[in-house]
């Protein structure tokens, strides 16, 4: 095997847990990679897998109280609330009883941590049901152990365990010590209940941090404090591949409150989640250490992307797209049927590097004592977190302890631990002593490692009816591969699996291309990926072939989707999906047309609207979950965008705690106009143009919908789960274009819109 | 040294004048609720109270509140205002991340404090200041709405 791919398999961890199929595939070596290599599906295929041992997860004090461990990390998507829910429903535990402990990084003993993918809850919906279905036998087998009667005769119900004959009761905490003696009960032995009998799964229950939120009591990682800590800024290399050439503290040091610079290493590609290196100023505060580092003086050598500019990147992508390119999914013959068809159309659309621009910015503590590493912060990867620290610092795993706090939001930019590794570093260099790195916003927004920027070239040829009878779909983006390996110019199977080659249209004549392109900034994970731009996309394009056959748009989405049925998602050529079994997770076309209708209907489609009011549609499928969108768009006779409603449509399958998915798609809706309307990294000289929130704008209230109404499809239990946190985000941008469409007559194919509108 | 009025806690910082009151707070004082978010009163995360306003903390230096009062998220809840709205949050389910919301809700009491009962144009004005990433923004006007309710009805 070439040594590109072992180096890359042994990264796994650092690929977020996508299948080694699909990593192998990402580097060219298919067929023995993966026939050396059973294909694990969903959990199972992530680093660590699953854990449902009631002793990892659940504790019980003699007062009641029961402990229930969240393994995943706190990023808004309610995930410290859902997942004690589904472990206290089948402990039969009361919630108000019920505490909640954050897990440290260790993947042995929790499973799988990286909480990215949107799939928690599907992941560990039924690891969680069983850990607490064994803790609750535990307990009713000490009952039964005390009375001296069979463990027949009693029952677990609201936090305490019944004698039935003779109604005889225990509360948990009477029973926690004998039952933590209690064997852990065989998986097989275990009886689930059910969810006719579910108590809290699938009803509403409020946020287990709501009040601390609210009170200002919440720990976020920028917010950690130990003794004798030191709080450091960093000022990095402006040009991502760049370092520091040459650097005088003096005047940095003359700050009161600066105690000390240190400079550290910058590091050779690939990117991985190596800090960029840099000097840090560390002082009594973080405003002196701010002051500090603007008396840096600091000479930097700019290295190889120094030229990155965006505006030629972007005439370079639309060169790339309109040349053929690797074909990654090829149905039918697209030319002899284009070459036959009534008319041809075609369309390009770009999206540009976006940021996550997270509330907290990313912020870590680390200290070193006797041998013993410790690290605090926001980490979405908290075992990768203690991993990579780890190895920096050339110690042992074992020897450091990852503190997960809340994350002031994630959006993917908290799976990178690279700001972890420079407390790491500081740490080390101050003897051990406490050290927090925080990262200002322009720190946050010149180093991130961006949503990638792509052109999406789309031919349709269609016939007398204009209905597509061939597509052509050409993605061109420098793909997120390039982060841990810069020779990739392909997007990855995992990237090309999410909505462009996985499109389940009924067209018989499909090719899908994805020409080169070269990454020269760090490209990662944000919130819906690749999902973004392709179904800005397909479903901008669908809208156009619908225009221009004069026909009702969400009829003719309708039609190009087709009849109900399940494809299987190699038949697509996705031989990714989502990392999830392509038996258990086929593309279910009447969960998608369902979406569609569904959305359609509850914004009462084809209403009469004001003048310049419009109503757009798209549906996508993403993270094994279907979503549509209607948005009503306003456009004034200045061309000012207002945003009266949306309506969202959503089949995640079953649900844990209904509101939080209702929260998860307004939250994506917002964002999702957000990257419609005003998000845009550029970059000049190598560096990124946007310092702040006034060039890098994100949606306001004043931009938001007015109403954001969630229909939730209901689901049932006995079938699997899909994602929530993701797939909210990738129709909102077509849906909005489109209905700005249907209000104006302009067509929008570069986002963001920005001042397209304007008259 | 410069005197502080925090929370109703008189005491004194020595730090320059022109430290900003975030920084002071979080750092010196151990008051993390009141966020960093940009640094530049473009985001809103830092909002306190000071002699009952809205100010951005983290362009505040600490010589231009000397003497006065300052209120944070972690006492608004002293006061019904700030109060209801802290149960409203609660009961609207409004945060995700939650980072944001200390921010949000203090220029939510501000607001409320001038204008009981805000129009949904004066609310929209009144916010437009403070980003929450998540997007949580139909909560927050329905919160804001629901407390309003709650005070208009005790008052």
């Amino acid at each position: 095997m070439n040594a590109l791919v072992v180096a890359n398999v042994s990264r796994r961890r650092f690929l977020q847990g996508m299948s080694l199929g699909g990593l192998v595939l990402a580097v060219g070596y298919p067929s023995a990679a993966r026939a050396a290599d059973e294909k694990k599906y969903g959990a199972d295929g992530m680093p660590h897998g699953w854990v449902d041992d009631p002793l990892a997860f659940v504790s019980i004090a003699e007062d009641g109280t029961v402990t229930i461990v969240c393994h995943r990390s706190e990023m808004g998507q309610g995930v410290r609330t859902g997942m004690p829910m589904i472990v206290a429903d089948e402990l039969e535990a009361d919630f108000k009883r019920v505490r909640v402990a954050q897990a440290h990084g260790d993947e042995k003993k929790f499973g799988n941590q990286d909480t990215d993918g949107s799939r928690s809850t599907r992941h560990f919906f039924e690891p969680m049901r069983r850990c607490g279905a064994a803790a609750r036998t535990m307990l009713e087998a000490a009952a039964a152990e005390r009375w001296k009667v069979p463990v027949s005769e009693v029952q677990a119900k609201n936090h305490e365990v019944v004698h039935r004959p003779t109604g005889r009761r225990a509360g948990y905490g009477s029973l926690a010590k004998a039952a933590a003696s209690q064997p852990v009960p065989a998986r097989e032995t275990l009886r689930l209940k059910d969810p006719a009998q579910f108590r809290y799964i699938g009803k509403t229950q409020k946020l287990v941090d709501g009040r601390d939120i609210a009170t200002g009591k919440a720990q976020y990682g920028i917010d950690t404090r130990l003794d004798g800590m030191l709080y450091a800024v960093v000022a990095r290399p402006p040009v991502f591949g760049g370092k520091v050439a040459s650097f005088d503290p003096a005047e940095a040091l003359k700050v009161p409150g600066v105690e000390r610079v240190v400079q550290i290493e910058d590091s050779p590609p690939p990117a991985q989640f190596n800090p960029v290196g840099g000097v840090a100023v560390l002082a009594r505060n973080t405003w002196a250490a701010m002051q500090g580092r603007k008396a840096l003086k600091i000479t930097w050598d700019d290295g190889p992307n120094a030229s990155y500019d965006s505006s030629a990147f972007k005439a370079s992508l639309e060169d790339s797209a309109r040349k053929p390119g690797k074909v990654v999914r090829n149905d039918g013959d697209f030319d002899a049927a284009a070459a036959q068809a009534a008319r041809r159309l075609d369309a390009e659309y770009y999206i540009p590097h976006l940021a996550h621009a997270t509330m907290e910015p990313p912020a870590a503590t680390v200290r070193i004592t006797n041998g013993k590493c410790e690290v605090w912060g926001c980490f979405q990867s908290p075992q990768g977190t203690r991993d990579v620290v780890a190895k920096r610092l050339g110690m042992s795993a074992d020897d450091v302890t990852v503190h997960v706090t809340l994350l002031g939001g994630g959006f993917g930019r908290k799976s990178k631990p690279d700001f972890a590794i420079e407390a790491a570093v500081l740490s080390k260099a101050m003897d051990g002593k406490p050290v927090k790195v925080t990262w200002t916003r322009d720190d946050d927004l010149h180093n991130s490692y961006y949503h990638t920027v792509s052109v999406e070239h789309l031919e349709a040829g269609v016939d007398a009816q204009g209905k597509p009878v061939a597509w052509l779909h050409r993605s061109v983006a420098p793909t997120i591969i390039s982060t841990f390996n810069p020779a990739a110019k392909n997007e990855a199977p995992f990237e090309l699996g999410m909505g462009v080659i996985n499109v389940p249209f009924a067209i018989p004549n499909v090719r899908i291309e994805n020409p080169e392109a070269i990454a020269h900034t760090r490209i990662g994970w944000f919130r819906s990926v690749s999902n973004i731009p392709h179904a800005f996309a397909v479903q901008s394009f669908v809208a156009e072939l619908a225009a221009a056959a004069g026909r009702d748009p969400k009829d003719f989405l309708l039609e190009v989707i087709g009849p109900a049925r399940q494809v299987s998602p190699d038949t697509l050529g996705d031989t990714w999906n989502h990392g999830e079994s392509p038996e258990r997770y086929p593309v279910d076309t009447g969960r998608l047309r369902r979406v569609v209708e569904t959305a359609a209907r509850q914004a009462g489609w084809g209403r009469k609207l004001p003048k310049g009011h419009g109503l757009g549609i798209a549906g996508h499928y993403s993270f094994v979950s279907y979503v549509a969108a209607v948005v009503e768009a306003a456009v004034d006779d200045k061309g000012q965008l207002t945003i009266p409603r949306v309506d969202i449509a959503v089949d995640c399958g079953a649900t844990v705690n209904p509101d939080r998915v209702r929260a998860q798609m307004e939250g994506a809706c917002v964002m999702g106009i957000g990257v419609a309307t005003l998000g845009e990294i550029t970059f000049k000289n190598g560096r990124v143009e946007q310092d702040n929130f006034n060039a890098y704008q994100v949606t306001r209230m004043d931009g938001a919908p007015r109403l954001i109404r969630v229909h939730i499809i209901p689901g049932d239990y006995g079938k699997p789960m899909g994602g929530v946190g993701e797939p909210g985000v990738p129709p909102i941008p077509p849906a909005l274009c489109n209905a700005i469409f249907a209000a104006t007559g302009k067509r929008i194919r570069r986002l963001p819109i920005r001042d397209q509108l304007t008259v | 040294m410069i005197p502080l009025d925090i929370n109703g806690k008189r005491q004194t910082v020595d730090l320059p004048g022109e430290t900003p009151l975030l920084w002071t707070l979080r750092d010196e004082l151990g008051l993390t609720g009141t966020k960093f978010g940009c640094g530049m009163a473009l985001c809103g995360a830092c909002t306190v109270h000071v002699d009952g306003q809205a100010v951005r903390s983290c362009i505040t230096p600490i010589s231009a509140v000397a003497n006065k009062k300052v209120v944070t998220i972690e006492a608004v809840g002293a006061d019904a205002v700030g109060k209801a709205l802290q149960a409203a949050w609660v009961d609207t389910g409004v945060p995700q991340c939650g980072y944001c919301q200390a921010g949000q809700i203090m220029s939510a009491a501000a607001l409320l404090k001038r204008k009981p009962k805000p129009s949904e144009t004066e609310i929209d004005e009144a916010m437009s200041g403070n980003i929450c990433r998540c997007g949580t923004y139909t909560r927050i006007r329905a919160a804001i709405k629901q407390a309003a309710v709650q005070q208009g009805g005790t008052r």
